[in-house]
């Protein structure tokens, strides 16, 4: 495991990197001298799609500014004129709109095996906790987003998701006008919301450039959770892993483009092709599918909610739920010390693994509730799903932690990995 | 000869350094006010401007509004519905006592004539706009307004009955200029 700086031959390589080491960095960032665990599964895959679908995001959206006008006249028909007069237009914004939907699917499948194999645990605390905001950064800039093409679920998501301000005691209803600019969602509350959907990627390239600082002071987890110390542990990132993120690239764009080019309005809402109006709400406000499982929680908060009990005293339902939806969130900032087991990997944690996979369908339960209309059984389930989320985070992962007993975990990466192979 | 040297250089470092620390102290509070009181006006920039304010107030002619009709006006970019009530809705809204509503009023504090009833017709939860001002419309349980959003029930004074809203729609200021004209805002 060669971690000393390659020697460039090419005399301008040199002159740069004499002037500036950038070469020298990239190859002990994502190349032959940045040492990788060399158990790596393809679950390892998904940080570097979000960061490629990231890219795309970008690319598109830059060409989407260029004919995307912001005004409630002219929204509406700037992306219609996008779709249909625009060269490619369908297809820059086709890209965009499913890559969000990839953007969620790469980030969830990248947190829950953060989750799976204990990738938040000492030292990599911060490395999660980096991973948490990014997600909400994502969240903020999907929602902005979603608002721009000004069709009705953008109209009625904006409102619904800026009314929830209003839940905050005293300062609400102000905070809301600030929000808005004016009295409802208008003119310019679209002009802002378009400003910030084109300042927050930058924002989230920000966060992502320190989680992958964080990320290389202490390397990959790996899929045993044990920690790589002998060179014979590690494996060169490049070629190994670049050719693997690569292949995996290329899978996912088949995911993507099938999408794009058979299923382009899959992820959407039929609602959002009628141009927004102020004086007719939907029949069903849905929001996009990644906000599902966190639209089911708000929604689980009613009066007679057994959780909102112990807190009816001090504030409304409605306040409830939009705290219990921030919540859901932000609870997986204390999740490195909500889990006191010191084991990382769930390869040895026999009942925690079950539990993580009741955790895993609880998400999607809660997805599907959000999805459906709030009557009947579907709010029972959603409460009981609600109150399974907070309780399997607050109080199974620790007591797991304790009553647990591991398996035996192996003493190195490369006896586990290079003695069984033998 | 250097300790005593030291001692007095240290007697004046300590002196100098209190000294320093208020320096330091009351130029970066004063520095970070500064940078506060610079950001008020790019927060309220994003507040509603004089041209939105303009836009306060409208006035609504009542008088091709029937008896058991309602119309919906716009104002401040919010609908405003404005109904016409029957006697028995009146009579309906005024039966109820304070001990069934969500968030008691009496129906006489949310009218200034009986038979018109004018509020916002925003759904006080998240802001949806509710159904019943048309006569095919569901009206909800107690024959007011529906939110198809998430279940909420208003009544003929559109007070909150049923559901997650937890206000009664919301009351504009108004005035009648005369029998037939009401200026809203």
């Amino acid at each position: 495991m060669s971690s000393s700086p390659i020697e460039f031959k090419n005399p301008v390589l040199k002159w740069v990197e004499y002037r500036l080491p950038v070469f020298s960095f990239i190859d002990s960032s994502v190349g032959g001298s940045y040492p990788a665990p060399r158990n790596l599964n393809y679950w390892w895959n998904f940080g570097s799609l979000a960061g490629i679908i990231l890219a795309v995001m970008v690319a598109t959206g830059i060409v989407l500014a260029m004919h995307y006008t912001a005004h409630v006249d002219y929204a509406f028909d700037s992306v219609e004129r996008i779709m249909r007069d625009v060269n490619y237009g369908w297809l820059i914004r086709y890209i965009h709109m499913n890559g969000g939907s990839m953007f969620f699917i790469c980030v969830y499948i990248h947190m829950f095996r953060g989750m799976y194999y204990g990738s938040y645990k000492e030292p990599r605390e911060l490395l999660w906790i980096i991973g948490v905001f990014i997600l909400l950064a994502m969240m903020a800039t999907a929602f902005l987003g979603y608002v721009l093409p000004w069709g009705q679920m953008s109209f009625w998501g904006a409102t619904v998701i800026t009314s929830m301000f209003s839940a905050i005691p005293y300062v609400g209803d102000a905070l809301v006008t600030l929000l808005w600019g004016g009295f409802s969602v208008d003119n310019p509350t679209l002009n802002r919301f378009y400003s910030l959907h084109y300042l927050l990627p930058f924002v989230l390239f920000g966060l992502v450039f320190v989680h992958l600082w964080a990320l290389h002071v202490h390397r990959s987890n790996n899929p045993l959770g044990v920690e790589a110390r002998e060179p014979e542990d590690f494996i060169p990132f490049h070629p190994y892993y670049t050719i693997k993120d690569l292949f995996g690239m290329g899978v996912l764009l088949i995911f993507f483009l099938g999408f794009v080019f058979y299923a382009p309005n899959f992820f959407g809402e039929p609602d959002n092709y009628i141009e927004a109006n102020p004086m007719v709400t939907p029949a069903h406000i849905v929001p996009e599918w990644y906000f599902l499982p966190f639209y089911a929680i708000l929604r689980a908060f009613t009066a007679d909610f057994f959780m909102y009990w112990p807190v009816a005293w001090l504030m409304s339902a409605k306040l409830a739920g939009v705290l219990a939806m921030f919540a859901a969130t932000l609870i997986l900032v204390l999740l490195p010390w909500l889990d006191t087991s010191k084991v990382r990997s769930n390869k040895f944690r026999p009942i925690n693994k079950q539990f993580f996979w009741i955790f895993v369908a609880d998400c999607l339960l809660l997805g599907y509730i959000g999805a459906k209309p709030a009557e009947g059984n579907f709010i029972i389930i959603g409460q009981i799903a609600t109150f399974y989320y907070f309780f399997h985070l607050v109080v199974l992962v620790p007591l797991i932690g304790i009553l647990e007993r591991p398996k035996p975990i192996p003493e190195s990466i490369s006896t586990a990995v290079i003695k069984s192979a033998e | 000869m250097v300790s005593s040297a030291d001692a007095a250089l240290s007697t004046s470092d300590s002196d100098e350094k209190s000294r320093r620390d208020f320096l330091l102290v009351a130029t970066s509070t004063i520095g970070g006010l500064g940078m506060a009181l610079a950001a008020w006006p790019l927060i309220h920039s994003m507040n509603p401007a004089k041209d939105t304010l303009a836009l306060s107030t409208t006035e609504v002619d009542l008088s091709p509004i029937e008896k058991g009709q309602s119309i919906t006006v716009v104002w401040q970019g919010k609908p405003v519905f404005v109904r016409h009530r029957t006697a028995d809705e009146i009579e309906q809204a005024r039966s109820v006592s304070n001990d069934d509503l969500a968030d008691p009023e009496s129906d006489e504090d949310r009218v200034q004539k009986a038979e018109w009833l004018i509020m916002v017709g925003v759904c006080t939860h998240l802001g949806c706009i509710p159904l019943g001002q048309k006569s095919s419309e569901p009206k909800g349980e107690f024959g007011g307004w529906f939110c198809p959003c998430h279940g909420s029930h208003y009544d003929t004074s559109g007070r909150i009955r049923k559901g997650p809203a937890p206000k009664n729609l919301a009351v504009p200021g108004y005035v009648f200029l005369d029998d037939t004209t009401v200026k809203i805002g």
